[in-house]
């Protein structure tokens, strides 16, 4: 029904949040996407995270590079300015925007084709540089809009819908974010609302360079026996190493648990995350023991799923820079420019 | 054969010759080089210095010319009247270089047979090699010293003022004190050995002047990046490239002086090196967007990656600042020579149907000042704005006009809505051409929480910034674009106009760092006995004013430093003009263009003109 303008309208008594808003008010227009689609599981479940955190919905910048993935940010977050950029060179886009204005929050959406292929290098950077952002890829293991060639991640041995076998070996984008210095790795399925919506909310109040694999089954072009990044291999692939239960602003956490199943991981930004332990030897604060663990579940054919790394006290590009508290794009004449008895002082140098 | 005297008439001139120094890459030579032209100046005759070199740490040969001018031609003229011949791959090449009656200056320690010179020219022998290894036991010390020497020499031979050399050095080891004692030994070894074993002065000389007055000594890569400063750039995107990261350095060097906070020490600026120059665009388009003033600084082959984002710039009206300095292509080319060779590649980059805003520096002073306007420009016009340097404007010093800024300038940002305006209700329309100059208001994003974001993309779209692929909407846009562009035709800095004495039929039109060559090639051309008016255009889309130049006259010669005639061609194509009245005058073997050779191109092509052609008879 992607021809129909999306209704205004609501439920009056719709549950706010601490800011008053509705679940609708983070909603953008209808998806144009196919009919089950797992990006659109991906783009509810941002939508569910950004009410849960009570954000200010213009305070979001939604940045995304080219690819159906690329396509979301247009349905989600509807009062935010949304940026699709060119083909893989959303991570420049994003860094650039978040030099300009640290206040904002930044989130980046990108697809396997996108980040592992053309624009594999500008993932890479972005992360190494620390920027600080939410970067969510939309896994599907193939290219939508061009119908169905393998991507980058696409598994090694996997058929396409027309048969054909891949037999280049596939890149682990998250494997590859906890290589590159990402302060905060996590793989989620878009099939698994109840994972994926908290790992973005921890995603977004971490203040670094967040970096979260989510596998997204493409009902079109890679859904069928022989892939394994349908619905049905994932589910039956997924290794879940934990479950983030709670993320709370500085609210003190009150679910109970049992000892020893849970881990309280205090954020840079105060909120808190209660972390449910599903493998008791995972260490998510380990980076090197995380590369293995990947590894090792990846030979056996599993899909390691949930919070697999995060930096204690991690920082950003902006600390990096020493830039302002001001945000650059907010400084005038009167703070950038030096005038012209500094350009006195030059000129008598310049003799 | 340490000195021989010239069979031709020996050069004698008085503040107006060129030098050209041959050196070995990495030897040191260059700074020892540079000091020798600001003693010059110090001494208040204008020169203007030209650095010739390989792209090459160490090893390949390398030159630096000084042309002492008292007439203020600050062009490259061409030909050599002293040659200091240091550099034994590149002798032979280097006397043939010399002018009839010129002078030579080598390193005579070795002896070489008489073949290796010519007898037009006086030879000056200094057995530089075994002096220094006399003085000094150090091999990198017999080198750099070395360099001191033959410049004390030169200052013997020349009749420089010695104390002004002197005084360089002090300032030059101002933070290493203990080096000024030894430069000094080793200026004085070079003097006193000219002044004891050779005829000084030789037939060049410099007298003090009066000549420089508050002019600046300064490259144009460094003045751009000051004007970046003052244009309130805030984000620099940058990847390394010859001869373009001289700008961004010195953007660094600038912004550590002149943007930390002074309380906390914090940085007024963000700047990062790129992983490629697809991301350093990709940074300055997305800072832009979020409403920083962005620029980066590339060279020719940064400009063919940028071209996908360029145009995305361009469709989504995203503003951006382009340094681009430019170098001899194609593909790597001559990466350290240079040309005017982008102008077609900036002016059209990108796929689909673009045009872009061109601004075209003569020099240092206008590279600063327009350093510092292109970010006006670019957030007025929303669009990216090239700031076109070269390599000869970029990392050459010229003596240049000093710096000045207008303290009461406010910076213009363009057509940007508040959020007390969206509140008061007013309308906004990403792509509304609300006041009929193609111009459309913008919002910066995190504005307001329900009113004015907008979804930028490089798809075609409504007025509303609403996706759409219909035909009319996207022609509506690409014609609002064409708007846009004519409103620019008189925003942009205007051409400049000079009328000759005598009236004539013909013109000249030129831009960039063939002022200085254009300026001195006039008066050579009057001496033939033509005239000749000019115009030098200074950005793109041109002004209306171009179209009447060359309606005005019979024919217009078009001087560019590149093969395709490429200025000549956009004028062509942008002003509807028949290119059998533009004439083109090309000069693109990588050294910066010279008077001689504008006024023999110019002046062959005026004298043809005048033969009356003779009747044919059967």
């Amino acid at each position: 029904m992607t021809y129909l303008a999306k209704p205004k309208f609501h439920h009056p008594g719709l549950p706010k949040n601490d800011l008053g808003y509705t679940h609708r008010d983070y909603e953008g227009t209808v998806s144009t996407l196919c009919a089950g689609c797992g990006h659109d599981s991906i783009t509810a479940a941002i939508i569910q995270a950004c009410f849960e955190l009570s954000i200010e919905p213009h305070r979001v910048a939604k940045i995304s590079g080219i690819g159906c993935s690329s396509k979301t940010p247009t349905y989600f977050l509807g009062n935010s300015h949304g940026f699709n950029s060119v083909h893989g060179r959303m991570p420049s886009v994003l860094t650039g925007a978040n030099l300009a204005n640290r206040d904002l929050i930044y989130l980046g959406v990108s697809g396997d084709g996108d980040s592992a292929s053309i624009g594999f290098g500008q993932f890479a950077h972005a992360l190494r540089r620390g920027v600080n952002m939410a970067y969510i890829v939309e896994n599907n293991g193939v290219y939508g809009l061009t119908k169905g060639q393998f991507s980058a991640t696409a598994d090694r041995g996997s058929k396409s819908k027309r048969g054909v076998t891949n037999t280049d070996n596939s890149i682990d984008l998250a494997a590859i974010a906890l290589q590159l210095g990402a302060s905060f790795v996590a793989r989620s399925f878009s099939g698994d609302k109840q994972q994926l919506v908290p790992i973005i909310k921890a995603a977004i109040a971490h203040k670094g360079a967040a970096f979260i694999d989510v596998i997204s089954p493409c009902v079109a072009f890679n859904n069928h026996a022989g892939s394994t990044k349908s619905f049905d291999f994932v589910r039956e692939h997924n290794e879940a190493v934990n479950r983030l239960d709670v993320i709370s602003g500085r609210m003190p956490i009150e679910v109970q648990y049992a000892p020893g199943q849970i881990e309280i991981v205090e954020q840079h930004d105060g909120s808190t995350i209660a972390l449910r332990k599903l493998d008791a030897d995972y260490q998510v604060h380990d980076r090197a023991a995380a590369q293995a663990f990947l590894q090792h579940h990846a030979a056996k054919g599993q899909i390691v799923t949930g919070l697999l790394y995060v930096e204690k006290d991690a920082d950003d590009l902006h600390a990096h820079l020493h830039t302002v508290d001001t945000p650059l794009n907010a400084l005038n004449e009167k703070e950038l420019c030096p005038g012209q008895s500094a350009l006195d002082k030059f000129n008598a140098s310049m003799r | 054969m340490p000195t021989a005297k010239s069979s031709a008439a020996p050069i004698s001139r008085v503040n107006d010759f060129v030098v050209r120094f041959a050196n070995v890459n990495g030897s040191g030579s260059a700074s020892a080089n540079e000091m020798f032209a600001r003693a010059i100046m110090r001494m208040g005759v204008p020169v203007a210095p030209r650095n010739i070199f390989p792209s090459n740490i160490q090893g390949l040969p390398t030159w630096y010319e000084v042309r002492v001018t008292e007439a203020n031609h600050l062009g490259a003229r061409g030909g050599v009247d002293l040659m200091v011949a240091m550099n034994p791959q590149t002798f032979d090449k280097d006397i043939a270089g010399i002018e009839a009656g010129g002078y030579l200056f080598y390193d005579s320690t070795k002896e070489l047979p008489a073949s290796k010179f010519r007898p037009d020219i006086t030879v000056i022998g200094v057995p530089l090699t075994a002096i220094c290894n006399r003085e000094y036991t150090d091999p990198r010390q017999r080198q750099l010293f070395k360099n001191i020497i033959y410049i004390g020499a030169l200052t013997a031979l020349l009749d420089m003022d010695v104390k002004a050399v002197e005084q360089l050095i002090g300032e030059q080891y101002k933070s290493k004190p203990q080096l000024i004692e030894p430069n000094l030994k080793a200026l004085n070894i070079g003097r006193d050995f000219a002044i004891l074993n050779l005829s000084c002065p030789i037939g060049l000389t410099v007298r003090k002047a009066d000549k420089v007055g508050d002019r600046i000594f300064i490259e144009g890569n460094a003045s751009a990046a000051l004007g970046a400063v003052y244009g309130g750039a805030t984000v620099c995107a940058w990847y390394p490239i010859t001869p373009s990261s001289g700008l961004a350095d010195a953007f660094t060097k600038h912004c550590e002086k002149l943007r930390v906070d002074p309380e906390t020490k914090k940085a007024k600026y963000a700047i990062v090196q790129a992983e490629d120059e697809l991301a350093s665009i990709g940074m300055v388009i997305g800072a832009a967007w979020n409403g920083a003033r962005a620029f980066t600084a590339t060279s020719g082959p940064g400009i063919s990656l940028m071209q996908e984002f360029i145009g995305l710039a361009y469709f989504a009206e995203i503003p951006a600042v382009i340094f681009d300095v430019q170098r001899a292509g194609p593909s790597t080319g001559m990466p350290t020579r240079t040309q005017q060779c982008d102008i077609i590649s900036c002016a059209y980059a990108s796929h689909g149907d673009t045009k872009h805003i061109l601004l075209f520096p003569e020099n240092p002073a206008e590279a600063f000042e327009f350093g510092a306007i292109a970010f006006d420009l670019a957030d007025r016009l929303q669009t990216p704005v090239f700031v076109m340097l070269d390599l000869d404007i970029g990392m050459n010093h010229h003596l240049s006009r000093p710096l000045t800024w207008d303290d009461s300038k406010k910076f213009d940002r363009g057509k940007v809505i508040t959020a007390e305006e969206l509140e008061a209700g007013k309308d906004f329309g990403r792509y509304l051409d609300v006041d009929g100059d193609g111009i459309p208001f913008r919002t910066y994003p995190g504005t307001h929480p329900t009113k004015g974001s907008f979804f930028t993309r490089g798809t075609s779209r409504d007025r509303y910034a609403k996706y759409t692929e219909e035909g009319a909407p996207y022609v509506d846009n690409m014609q609002r674009l064409v708007r846009k562009f004519d409103t620019a035709k008189d925003m942009v800095p205007r051409p400049l106009q000079a009328t000759s004495v005598n009236q004539t039929k013909y013109g000249v039109l030129y831009f960039g760092s063939t002022a200085p060559a254009m300026d001195e090639a006039i008066h050579m051309i009057e001496a033939r006995g033509h005239a000749l008016d000019r115009m030098r255009i200074r950005a793109f889309p041109f002004h209306s004013s171009v179209n009447s130049f060359v309606a005005d006259h019979d024919f217009v010669f078009v001087v560019e430093q590149n093969r395709d005639a490429q200025l000549r061609s956009l004028i062509v194509n942008e002003c509807g003009i028949d290119p059998v009245r533009l004439v083109p005058i090309l000069h693109y073997d990588g050294t910066p263009i010279t008077a001689r050779f504008i006024a023999k191109a110019i002046g062959d092509h005026l004298d043809q003109l005048k033969l009356t052609p003779m009747k044919v008879t059967s």
